[in-house]
């Protein structure tokens, strides 16, 4: 890891924190009142800021500052998020991410323009705030009297967490060695919120702490360990004189407001130690009491060694907040995460290898072996798939700008809607899928919806609706856009594929089939061309884009009330549950995802069904395929073939086999170029013995299974 | 450019197919293997017809009799598939050979490196990269990439028509 680059890893960070300031800018349009969304912007720009400065992006740095201070006069209460605000957020947030990927190009001028607006909109006195150096982090409440002569000063800091404060994420012993990062601490937990054990519920926060803390950093700093926490929690800081050097535990106490000045005076006269006294009769807790001496000796001992500010450690803030963050979670590459999954389908192959060896083996123990790694085999590759998948929200997250930018460009109102966006799909095809994804939202926009006078007429509300869905669906994951605009056009559709010589004059197609025909290259409705769509490029790459990821589009639409696409993704691209199958000599895997049920396909039927095609499956009639055909396998075929019956696009083909040997993990080995002209095959997998089984490509063997039977009829 | 014509020794392997003792640069040999199972792959050009596991790995498998329009004789004792890494198109592909018999690496000076007659050659002269003189005998060193680079991976009935015209 010490090879990571720090610059990458400030501009990865930044960007995943500007996407959070984007994410929050443009809640806030809704929900202007919404303290967390403020609270949320604001952090993130203070983390852009300090790490910019850290990592020697001090444009970055300067520029965000002002940003910031804005932001935190808003987050005071003193300026409202206005719509005005909420616009020069984001263009500086562009502005910030033009400075941070490429600040050669960034324009000192935008930036000054989008202060100088800031400026206007959070008026005057802030203005000649926000034009401080970034560097002064100095303000007013570093209380003067509270530094002693060599710089430092010791503060009492009490605080307790909300009890559900764990649950939420925050780690105490973090924030407790972020304060000792600060400066010499002296940490004392109090107990007396802990309540009886057949009460205590495990995963709330009883405790409460007592840190006395002698720093060089002044109080802001301090309060930043909270920042992410303040919202919910107890928090006093105090700053302690000098003067509380050598003072009596009586003092600190009543100081601390711990207890009454009547009770110490009457405890003093009692003639005893203080503390065992107070304890005694129930005025203070012994944790509290515990607390107070601590801080006695903390200025004790603090001032005797003559702590001074260069033996304190941590006077980069950002270094102590990097190890923090460090401990939740860690940034891999992703490529180490493909090597493991192509060593974690290497062993699931060789496991299969040991699982069949052993089912002919006798021997107990073996077998036992054999199945314990089998389950160790899939939980491992559940674990790491697991590992390879984020949450889709995202992805989807980032198209709120766009639809937001979209929605001004066009003058139509748009909302955006999004179900489901923790389901979670492997991060390589949610990469890919984002291309695709913006392609279809700008089409459902610019085509789908109406124009609000268009809306108005059809008795729609004024704002259309874009909803982004995702959900699981057994091995695939489903993601849909919907708008409830106009609907596809059938007619024009049918006349344009006509014109286009898609289809034959008058041909009478279902809606799927007809809807298909937008995926056409070259193929639009559009009548003019738009800067968005219209051009006619654009769905055929989406549908190879989705094809690529082993996807399918279905599309859906009802004239006046909407269209609907579905994307149908597998969960991930490596490992994926087939059934394998003979065909004269050779083995096949297919993805049982696509299988719907293996029937028997009798020698009778086998003579009676040459010439056409087609299956009884319950009343339906499905079309088949013989794979022994379709392959030119010589050797003579199995008494009792079998139709395994897959669907592909809503439609249901059945694909003769020999035999039905059964499932197989099936590891996908992609074919190499040598092999690119040969459709049938999605890739390639490893069986249990060590051989190569080809996948069978569903998609494209249904469609040459539709070409050998139209030349099978045109011949006879 | 080459290696050969740079003035020093070219280190081959060579391979018999058809009673015709082949070389391949021994740079692109990767290993050797004992002929093991190998999967059809319908529909696809004879020549890669085939499919084999190399430890793990998905490779293709080449017959370059059916480059040649040599005929097929069924493996003996002696049929060796030689791993070889060769740039298709740009890319390095792992492809097995599938060799009738397998003979030795070995290494010919720069001197005994000749340029690929235009004429009088049983083969293709696009893909033989130099004939090696070894005693009496020659040695057809061949040029994998342009055997399988994309425009070529065809079977040659076009190789063997232009040869009858020559």
């Amino acid at each position: 890891m010490s090879t990571l680059d720090p610059a990458a890893v400030f501009r990865q960070e930044a960007q995943e924190l500007l996407e959070q300031l984007e994410q929050a800018l443009l809640d806030l349009e809704h929900a202007p009142d919404d303290d967390d969304l403020i609270n949320s912007a604001f952090r993130a720009l203070h983390t852009v800021k300090g790490s910019g400065a850290m990592f020697g992006f001090d444009a970055v740095a300067a520029f965000t500052h002002h940003v910031e201070t804005a932001f935190d006069l808003v987050r005071k209460g003193k300026v409202a998020p206005s719509r005005a605000l909420i616009a020069v957020g984001l263009a500086a947030k562009d502005h910030m991410r033009r400075l941070i990927e490429a600040p050669d190009l960034a324009e000192a001028a935008d930036g000054d323009a989008i202060l100088q607006s800031l400026k206007q909109i959070v008026g005057g006195p802030s203005a000649s705030a926000a034009a401080s150096t970034a560097a002064a982090e100095t303000t007013p409440e570093n209380a003067p009297e509270a530094a002693s002569p060599e710089g430092t000063s010791t503060w009492r800091i009490r605080f307790r967490l909300a009890r559900d404060a764990m649950a939420m994420g925050t780690n105490p012993l973090l924030l407790l060695d972020e304060l000792r990062g600060l400066g010499v601490a002296t940490v004392v937990a109090r107990t007396e919120g802990v309540p009886a054990l057949e009460e205590m519920a495990a995963t709330e926060c009883h405790l409460a702490w007592d840190v006395v803390l002698t720093t060089s950093q002044p109080r802001t700093a301090i309060e930043e360990v909270f920042m992410f926490v303040i919202d919910d929690m107890e928090l006093s800081i105090d700053a302690l004189g000098m003067a509380g050097e050598g003072r009596r535990i009586g003092e600190i106490l009543v100081d601390r407001g711990d207890v009454a000045q009547q009770a110490v005076d009457a405890a003093v006269a009692a003639q005893m130690p203080l503390g065992t006294l107070l304890v005694k009769s129930g005025e203070v807790s012994p944790d509290t009491l515990a607390a107070a001496l601590a801080e006695q000796q903390h200025v004790r001992t603090g001032l005797g060694a003559g702590a001074s500010p260069s033996a304190l450690p941590g006077s980069g803030q950002g270094g102590t907040k990097g190890t923090a963050k460090g401990a939740d979670s860690i940034r891999v590459p992703a490529e180490r995460l493909d090597e493991l999954m192509d060593r974690v389908g290497e062993l699931v192959i060789v496991q299969s290898r040991l699982s069949q060896v052993a089912a002919s083996s006798n021997d107990v123990e073996v077998k036992a072996i054999a199945e314990e790694i089998e389950r160790l085999a899939h939980e491992l590759r559940d674990t790491t798939m697991g590992v390879r998948t984020v949450p889709i929200g995202s992805l989807f997250g980032r198209f709120r700008r766009l639809v937001h930018d979209l929605a001004n460009e066009l003058g139509k109102r748009i909302e955006l809607v999004t179900v489901g966006e923790e389901t979670e799909l492997d991060k390589t095809v949610i990469e890919r899928l984002n291309d695709p994804l913006i392609h279809l939202i700008r089409n459902a926009i610019d085509h789908g919806l109406e124009a609000p006078e268009g809306r108005a007429a059809a008795g729609k509300p004024a704002a259309g609706r874009i909803t982004l869905t995702a959900c699981h669906a057994g091995a695939e994951v489903m993601v849909s856009i919907s708008d409830d605009g106009r609907g596809l056009d059938r007619a024009r559709i049918q006349s344009r594929a006509e014109d286009q010589g898609l289809v034959p004059p008058g041909a009478k197609l279902s809606d799927a089939e007809l809807f298909q025909l937008i995926f056409e290259p070259g193929f639009s409705t559009a009548k003019e061309v738009t800067s968005l769509s219209g051009r006619g490029v654009g769905m055929d790459v989406v549908k190879r884009a989705i094809e690529g990821l082993r996807g399918k589009i279905d599309i859906a639409s009802t004239p006046g009330e909407g269209t609907r696409l579905t994307l149908r993704l597998p969960l991930t691209l490596a490992i994926i549950d087939g059934l394998l199958v003979r065909v004269g000599t050779g083995r096949y895997a297919l993805p049982l995802s696509a299988v719907e049920e293996c029937v028997e396909l009798s020698a009778e039927e086998d003579a009676r069904s040459r010439g056409r095609s087609f299956l009884n499956i319950r009343g339906d009639l499905v079309p088949f395929l013989r794979l022994r055909e379709l392959f030119q396998v010589t050797e003579p075929p199995d008494r009792y073939q079998k139709a395994v019956i897959v669907s592909f696009g809503g439609r249901r083909v059945g694909l003769v086999v020999d035999q039905v040997i059964g499932n197989h993990q099936t590891v996908i080995k992609s074919l190499s170029k040598l092999h690119a002209d040969v459709e049938t095959f999605a890739g390639a997998t490893i069986l249990g013995d060590g051989a190569v089984a080809l996948i069978l490509d569903i998609a494209n063997l249904v469609k040459l299974g539709m070409a050998y039977e139209n030349r099978f009829k045109a011949a006879s | 450019m080459t290696a050969w014509k740079s003035g020093a020794p070219l280190e081959v392997l060579t391979l018999g197919l058809q009673g015709e003792v082949f070389a391949l640069e021994a740079a692109q040999v990767r290993e050797i293997l004992d002929l093991i199972p190998v999967t059809g792959v319908p529909n696809s050009q004879p020549f890669v017809g085939g499919l084999i596991n190399v430890r793990g790995k998905v490779v293709p498998l080449a017959d370059l009799r059916l480059k040649f329009g040599m005929d097929l004789q069924p493996p003996t004792i002696d049929t060796r598939i030689v791993v070889t890494e060769v740039m298709i198109d740009g890319d390095p592909v792992i492809v097995g050979i599938r060799a009738d018999k397998v003979y030795e690496i070995t290494q010919v000076a720069a001197s005994a490196l000749e340029e690929t007659p235009r004429i009088g050659m049983r083969w293709r002269p696009e893909y033989i990269r130099c004939i090696a003189k070894r005693g009496a005998e020659f040695i057809v060193v061949l040029d994998l990439e342009r055997i399988f680079s994309r425009g070529d991976a065809r079977d040659d009935a076009a190789g063997q028509t232009q040869r009858s015209a020559a």
